[in-house]
């Protein structure tokens, strides 16, 4: 410890999600934490951990599953909540499906992304929850860029985003009334960098797919999508092997991977550094749609 | 080793402020190709001419319509000494709310004055608002210098005359920069049109200044925030006090008192996942252990015996009103949050408005509209234990919220006690 009373970005970075953390614990009933096996989502847990150690996480973990899953992930997934010995909630888009909430869309573009939004609102109601912690932060799209760290949700599960209550210092407002509910966000402040620069100091283990690994994979829209069981190379595509990993991890069918050779977190920091194309803008389908494509998923719902 | 910076720009449209933003996420390379043309291609769509830098800040499809900012924006650059978190706030929409909003957590502020315009109403409020909300360091940028041929002469001017105009705010550190931000000029780099300027670029000094000192490293100030007891075999007895320091430099071996109970007790251990620390500064989080068994519970204040916060029920602040639909008025009741603690607070008095133009104050008024900033007198259904906003940001200040609506509708920052 230095005695010029500094901390490094990390630390401090760190200090305040864990004071998030604390915050939602002791003034909500019955948080819940959002857990997509995404790197953003284990720095999250990681952070919990030692915003409560040496008690257990205060509150459950939810998966919300579009059934298009990389198994890398689950098996991730299933190991850390049973060594943290965490409850987890798993909320499928296939029951979802099956009950007649939401339709599968179809077509060789089909994708799951839309219809996650009315899973995870079902889930919350279901449950009660009252806050649920996102891994969402604010360099990675516009709209997130201008999004409460305590976000309002109505009984709709609606974000306004015109409509949002002040937020100053560390002072969070947290109250609600009954079926209305808070997304939390205690990464809000840091970027992509940041995460993995943390993830190197201090050791989180990662699923694999989010280092260099070899795939078969093909080209869409300047992406590469890997060929694995949910899906199909488009018709005419040239499936190939390639050295990739993954910037981002969600729905299989939608997230695309980057030729990468780095092997471990130092070397994808190294690689960071230096890359000139966001995450979202290299690796994600589903925001390609239009420049608010993010904002008008928010307002129904999505994480 | 990388620091965090966090500062706070506002101006309007016209004053280069998106330019100078965009200057420096781009020339930092925190703009990344595919951001960049997707406001090129926005650009184009809307017609304009040049590449609208302040898309790139402007994500809300009502801003992009309207082609205005409606609400702070966080942006985000790192060089190798610092990483930075840029709040953005819009020059005209809910101007004050906003500014106020993103000064809260500034450790410095940026102010922009067109060079051909010199100081403007706008500029002023702005100093006021970032002394106000006691942003320790603040740069005024004399923007578009190219436009006055790198006048020398009409740089002091503009410097003269705000340096005249400070003496009237409380600003720990002033800084002036003459700037071309379109061009580039002593933003990132010295520029070889300014010989006679003896100063650091703009980025080498949001680099350089020095941060560290301003938090209070004094009044040791610990709320506690949340009690950590594991009931587990192992950890059978722990009971931990968990928490973010607000103020002091806290020990092991340390003797404290927790408010209200005025109990004493030494400090056993500080401790973090990673292992017990020697010792703990604002803004560390981190879990306390207490030598003795005594009752401690979340609101509670862990403090020095001979160096405690005040502790009462009827404070003097001067509050931000944020609320389009209501007005602050006196007999109003409202919730009220400081530090860890919750209470309802009672307007006793609205004392005067203060204009954040002309910094006149006004004691006839009724009450405090949207926007407007007062002096107020609260009384507290339960004491709270803060300090002077002047000593300490965190536990000098507070947020109201409306009780039947739930919405956050007043910031204040605590003069002291009711006189």
């Amino acid at each position: 410890m230095s005695h010029t009373y500094e901390l490094t970005h990390l630390d401090a970075l760190e200090a305040e999600s864990i004071h998030i953390f604390r915050e939602v614990a002791a003034e909500f009933e019955r948080p819940v934490l959002l857990f997509s096996g995404g790197k953003d989502s284990i720095v999250m847990l990681h952070l919990a951990q030692k915003a409560f150690w040496p008690a257990k996480i205060p509150f459950p973990v939810m998966h919300v599953d579009t059934g298009h899953n990389f198994d890398e992930v689950i098996e991730y997934r299933d190991r850390w909540v049973a060594d943290l010995g965490l409850k987890l909630v798993v909320a499928s888009v296939q029951e979802s499906i099956d009950r007649g909430r939401v339709a599968e869309q179809s077509g060789p573009r089909a994708s799951r992304n839309r219809l996650q939004t009315t899973t995870l609102l079902d889930a919350i109601e279901e449950n009660r929850f009252d806050a649920a912690f996102g891994g969402a932060r604010r360099d990675e799209e516009k709209a997130r860029a201008k999004e409460r760290v305590f976000s309002f949700r109505d009984d709709f599960g609606q974000w306004d985003p015109k409509n949002q209550r002040p937020e100053l210092w560390s002072l969070y407002n947290g109250r609600i009334n009954p079926g209305e509910h808070i997304r939390v966000f205690p990464l809000s402040n840091w970027t992509e960098l940041d995460i993995w620069q943390y993830i190197a100091r201090e050791n989180v283990e990662l699923p694999s797919i989010y280092y260099a690994h070899q795939r078969e994979v093909f080209r869409r829209d300047g992406m590469l999508l890997a060929v694995t069981r949910h899906l199909a190379a488009d018709e005419g595509a040239e499936v190939f092997t390639a050295t990739v990993r993954y910037r981002t991890v969600g729905d299989a069918t939608i997230t695309g991977a980057v030729e990468s050779a780095a092997a471990t977190a130092e070397e994808v920091v190294a690689e960071v550094a230096a890359t000139r194309l966001t995450e979202r803008g290299a690796t994600r389908a589903d925001d390609r749609v239009t420049d608010a494509a993010m904002e008008d998923r928010k307002k129904e719902g999505y994480f | 080793m990388s620091e965090l910076l966090r500062f706070a720009t506002a101006g309007s449209v016209d004053d280069g402020k998106s330019t100078l933003i965009g200057r420096l996420l781009y020339d930092s390379k925190a703009i990344f190709e595919d951001q960049l043309e997707a406001v090129e291609r926005s650009s184009e769509a809307m017609g304009a001419d040049y590449t609208n830098l302040a898309l790139l800040t402007d994500g809300l499809r009502a801003e992009r319509e309207q082609g205005i900012t409606i609400d702070v924006a966080y942006r985000y650059f790192a060089t190798p000494r610092r990483k930075f978190i840029i709040a953005d706030t819009p020059g005209h929409m809910q101007y004050t709310r906003n500014m106020v909003t993103g000064a809260s957590t500034a450790d410095v502020a940026l102010v922009l004055v067109d060079a051909r315009k010199g100081l403007v109403e706008q500029s002023r409020r702005h100093a006021f608002l970032a002394s106000l909300l006691r942003i320790p360091h603040l740069v005024l940028c004399v923007n578009k210098m190219d436009l006055v041929d790198w006048s020398q002469e009409r740089f002091e001017e503009i410097k003269d005359e705000f340096r005249q105009f400070a003496t009237k705010l409380d600003i720990a550190d002033l800084t002036f920069i003459p700037v071309s931000a379109l061009h580039g000029d002593n933003v990132v780099t010295r520029s070889d049109n300014s010989p006679w300027y003896g100063g650091a670029s703009l980025l080498h000094h949001l680099e350089e200044v020095h941060i560290a000192s301003d938090r209070n490293l004094i009044d040791v100030r610990y709320p506690v925030q949340y009690v950590i007891r594991p009931h587990s075999d192992e950890w059978h007895d722990y009971r931990g006090y968990a928490g973010t320091v607000a103020g002091g430099v806290l020990k092991p071996g340390d003797q404290v008192m927790v408010l209200p109970s005025g109990f004493t007790s030494t400090i056993a251990a500080i401790e973090t996942t990673d292992g017990p620390v020697a010792e703990a500064f604002a803004p560390m989080s981190v879990t306390v252990r207490l030598s003795d068994d005594i009752d401690v519970s979340r609101g509670d204040m862990i403090c020095r015996p001979n160096n405690q916060p005040t502790v009462g029920q009827d404070i003097d602040a001067m509050v931000c009103w944020m609320n389009e639909t209501t007005s602050l008025t006196s007999g109003q009741k409202l919730a009220i949050k400081h530090t860890t603690r919750s209470a309802r607070a009672l307007v006793k008095d609205i004392q005067y408005r203060l204009d954040v133009n002309t910094l006149h104050r006004d004691e006839s008024v009724e009450g405090l509209a949207l926007n407007e900033i007062g002096r107020v007198r609260l009384r507290t259904t339960l004491p709270l234990f803060y300090d002077e906003y002047r000593r300490n940001r965190t536990t000098g200040s507070f947020i109201l919220i409306d009780e039947a609506t739930n919405n956050t509708v007043g910031a204040g920052m605590i003069l002291g006690p009711a006189t």
